[in-house]
């Protein structure tokens, strides 16, 4: 399709783009939330009365006084439904005033008395077993028996999405029920859980979220801003708006599991695996159960007869992990590309021959055949076009040169989902989704793809999408959501095309689709995205600083649907990627039991000085096994391969492999 | 910041206001603010001028950047009770009239963005960089400081770093401001950028700067 740009592009670059606390509206109060500051206990007493003498301050909210609401899956969302403090930095109480400035000094004074428990924040090699998700064959026996090995452990510190826009709620009760604007990743699901929280019929439940300033999967499950703004507005009986804090942002809207990768290879002299053991602990809090599949990509990467995948989940008195972009592939192959490319080395193979030695013919987790598989494709495209054979590590004065390479992949799944396409008598086109757009340009691929059904210009569809009164639609997460909204959409405009035949009649012409049973009778194959990252790097002597010049993605991911935004998707990936390699790392504080450095100032992401020559190409892949648009998901497989690329660099520049995440002057530097 | 709640009585005073003037796009507002208001929440609101954003409110992030007395500010750092009198142009008075500023142009052209959030203030950002390099003012990755710098790639970058963008769009921000930049120098003969260079604005382009617009006003 020929590249089109963000149909939402004006309204963002003039500032006229609403995100959820923007909205006008008449008399909003302002709920600012109060965070614990114990790691775990009990909230004794709450001295509400105090602050409710200043002066604006409309109510606090606590365990004390809160109304009684419906539990759902996510504990989380019981907001002031218990005296219990999990850990330090929850959401335990919220001050409401006429302005933002008394609301927060009211939130700064509210005293909380707590009875305080030892809390454990500390993920280690803990007592309990592992939950094996793969078991095939004899590993240990492979391994004892396995010309080369490679045992060796690799960690990824907790990171926080912090996607730029904090999570916010407008909320607003009337006689049709209550609307929120609020920032999420799926206004359906969103309306769903706040009806079944409040107990009411979703129909008297909206929600609208037309722009999101990014989630990267922290917005993906509903969270407590979007309950705690509807019960503040119902108890001032006045509009609200809520926004968390970036501090607040820390603790209380998820982030990445620490992991601790245990990743075990055996191989013949000739480099083909025999076995791969990939064993992860990671931790829990003790509100909601989350695992992290991080040994998830090993099951389905490299052939190898023998096989074992599993996790340990550690419970901890820590704030709940939840997704962050890529969430089990991210770091589960910056453990297993480092270990192949620690094999490479060992064995004196090139990275990429050793790949590609170990391509499996089919799935081996299943054995079903691929849907497409171009991983071999990418490793050698990008060789090409980045200069990897003769590649040399280099000495320039007090600068170490060298270029690494590793594997992405991501699977490709679709949910299903309903969409109505309507044709005027005018020639335009409306197609109608509760899909979100969190800067990923769906609203723009949508617009493509229904254009393309409807054989229409684009300028003659207009897409709605983000919002909950709209047809019922899955979430921005998982890289599923074109793939899933698009055929829906797809669908819907191609059912509507085949009424078209006689004029369109004044009130127009409208078709419904849902996808569900195409979904069910799809057939099997083993159906994942993959890619190739090459990166070039320089490390400071003695600084240990290390550059990233140049990074190259190549990716196959079926057919791109709109390449301008499909590139800034890939490089955004990307340079997330670089913060996860050189940058990202949450601090735990033992003592306190929260995160350290909970802000922008301490918590380092990429700036523009960061991001040199950083591009992503993707190759024409025809996959006839996915969806209508033959597409795969891009969301999330630009951050999959990336740190490990930097580490392999690294070692190649420097001879010092670094384990452990991030690549910060500290760690490397005592090594050079 | 943070009151010590064991010595400290919770006030009973009504919050204390204060009547200021604040020039906001060429408009003229008159207004009581709460002298503990940031500059951005007043904007926010106040004014109801939403364009400008709320990253961090700690001077971390640069969503907030808008452009007082014609220099890039974090508004979340500015208290607005000190700000009586203050020329300000936020997102919103970035185009002339239906016309986007070439910045904003660039941005569109060059998917300079994602979600958006950080934009804004990219945009403010990005137009006090022209500014600041059109009056010759080094950076500390410019190679000789007492020539002109050329906003080259390392000079944009280095320039836009206070703005955090989490989308990742930095390439295309760079290659966007770029192109405004080559733009507006291509457009402006060197007399003419020393004599902008005395005015105290961001440059949209020749004739569309605010401060050529605020005085054609
Ligand atoms: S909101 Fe002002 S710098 Fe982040
Ligand atoms: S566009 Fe999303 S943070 Fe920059």
């Amino acid at each position: 399709m020929r590249p089109l740009e963000r149909v939402e592009a004006r309204d963002k670059v003039t500032g006229a783009a609403r995100y959820a606390i923007e909205y006008p509206v008449e008399g909003a109060a302002h709920v600012v939330a109060v965070a614990a500051t114990i790691g775990r206990g009990e909230i004794e007493s709450v001295a509400a009365a105090e602050v409710l003498a200043m002066p604006g301050v409309l109510a606090v909210l606590s365990c004390e006084n809160a109304p009684k609401l419906n539990s759902v899956d996510d504990a989380e969302l019981e907001v002031f439904q218990s005296r219990t403090v999990s850990y330090r930095g929850q959401l335990v109480a919220a001050v409401v005033a006429e302005t933002l400035e008394t609301a927060r000094e009211a939130a700064a004074r509210l005293r909380i008395g707590y009875r305080a428990e030892q809390h454990d924040v500390h993920l280690r090699d803990g007592q309990s077993g592992f939950r094996a998700d793969v078991d095939q064959g004899d590993p240990e026996a492979a391994l004892a028996e396995a010309a080369v090995s490679i045992d060796e452990t690799y960690t990824t510190p907790a990171e926080h999405n912090n996607p730029m826009e904090p999570h916010a709620t407008l909320a607003e009760w009337n006689e049709d029920g209550l609307t929120v604007h609020d920032s999420n990743q799926g206004s359906t699901t969103v309306r769903d859980t706040l009806a079944k929280v409040f107990d009411l019929d979703p129909a008297k439940v909206r929600v609208i979220s037309p722009h999101v300033g990014g989630g990267f999967g922290s917005k993906g499950t509903p969270r407590p801003t979007a309950v705690l703004a509807a019960m503040a507005a119902r108890e001032v009986k006045r509009p609200v708006k809520l926004a968390f804090t970036r501090q607040q942002m820390f603790s209380m809207t998820g982030y990445r599991t620490p992991t601790i990768q245990r990743v075990r290879l055996g191989a013949d002299a000739d480099g083909r695996l025999s076995a791969i053991v990939h064993e992860v602990i990671e931790q829990n809090s003790t509100v909601r159960e989350f695992t992290e599949k991080t040994a998830g990509p090993s099951r389905i990467m490299y052939r190898a007869p023998h096989r074992r995948m599993a996790h340990r989940l550690v419970q901890l008195d820590v704030p709940a992990t939840s997704w962050m972009r890529g969430p089990g592939e991210t770091p589960g192959m910056w453990g297993l590309e480092s270990a192949m490319d620690e094999l490479a080395v060992t064995m004196g193979i090139d990275p990429i021959e050793l790949r590609i030695r170990n391509e499996p013919e089919t799935s081996p987790e299943d054995g079903l055949p691929w849907s497409s598989r171009n991983l071999v494709a990418c490793l050698r495209e990008g060789a090409e076009r980045f200069g990897w054979t003769g590649r040399r590590a280099g000495r320039e004065g007090r600068t170490l040169t060298g270029m690494g390479v590793a594997s992405a992949t991501y699977p490709v799944n679709r949910e299903p989902n309903t969409a109505t396409a309507r044709a005027e008598p005018d020639g335009r086109f409306t197609v109608r989704i509760a899909a979100a757009d969190i800067g990923t340009g769906a609203r723009t691929a949508l617009t493509l793809i229904a254009a393309e059904a409807l054989k229409a210009d684009p300028g003659r569809v207009t897409v709605e999408i983000g919002n909950s009164d709209l047809p019922k639609a899955s979430l921005a997460g998982g890289s599923t959501g074109t793939a899933s909204w698009g055929t829906a959409v797809h669908n819907a405009c191609e059912a509507l095309l085949a009424e078209l035949d006689a004029p369109i009649p004044p009130e127009g012409v409208e078709v419904t689709v849902d996808t569900k049973e195409e979904l069910e009778s799809q057939e099997k194959y083993a159906r994942h995205a993959f890619g190739a990252h090459f990166v070039e790097v320089r490390v400071d002597i003695d600084t240990g600083e290390v550059r990233v010049p140049r990074m190259l993605g190549v990716f196959a991911a079926g057919r791109i649907i709109n390449p301008t935004t499909a590139r800034s998707q890939l490089i955004g990936g990307m340079t997330m990627g670089l913060g996860m390699a050189l940058m990202e790392e949450s601090t735990m504080d033992l003592e306190f039991g929260d995160y350290l450095n909970h802000d922008l100032a301490q918590y380092h992401v990429p700036v523009c000085a960061d991001v040199r020559d950083l591009e992503a190409i993707w190759l024409d892949e025809k996959d006839p096994h996915l969806n209508p648009m033959g597409s795969k998901g891009i969301g999330e497989i630009g951050i999959v391969g990336a740190a490990a690329a930097v580490a392999n660099a690294v070692h190649h520049a420097t001879g010092v492999r670094v384990r452990d995440l991030p690549i910060t002057p500290s760690r490397l530097l005592p090594s050079l | 910041m943070e009151p010590d709640m064991e010595s400290e009585n919770v006030s009973g005073e009504p919050p204390v206001r204060a009547e200021i003037t604040l020039i906001v796009n060429g408009r003229e507002h008159r207004l009581a603010v709460d002298t503990r208001a940031s500059l951005l929440d007043v904007l926010r609101e106040e004014l109801g001028l939403t364009g400008t954003k709320k990253g961090c409110d700690h001077g971390q992030c640069g969503a907030c950047t808008i452009l007082v007395g014609g220099r890039r500010a974090n508004g979340c750092l500015a208290l607005a009770v000190a700000h009586d009198g203050a020329d300000i142009v936020t997102v919103e008075g970035l185009a002339h009239g239906d016309e986007l500023s070439p910045l904003q142009a660039a941005f569109i052209e060059r998917d300079a963005f994602q979600c958006g959030y950080c934009t804004p203030g990219q945009l403010c950002s990005a137009t006090a960089v022209l500014d600041e390099a059109a009056r010759g003012w080094p950076s500390v990755v410019t190679p000789d400081v007492a020539a002109e710098p050329e906003l080259d790639e390392p000079e944009i970058r280095e320039r836009m770093s206070g703005n955090i963008c989490r989308c990742g769009a930095y390439v295309n921000i760079v290659a966007a401001v770029r192109q405004a930049a080559a733009r507006e120098t291509a457009g402006r003969r060197p007399t003419e950028r020393q004599a902008a260079g005395r005015e105290a604005a961001g440059h949209g382009g020749a004739g569309q700067g605010p401060t050529e617009r605020e005085a054609a006003r």
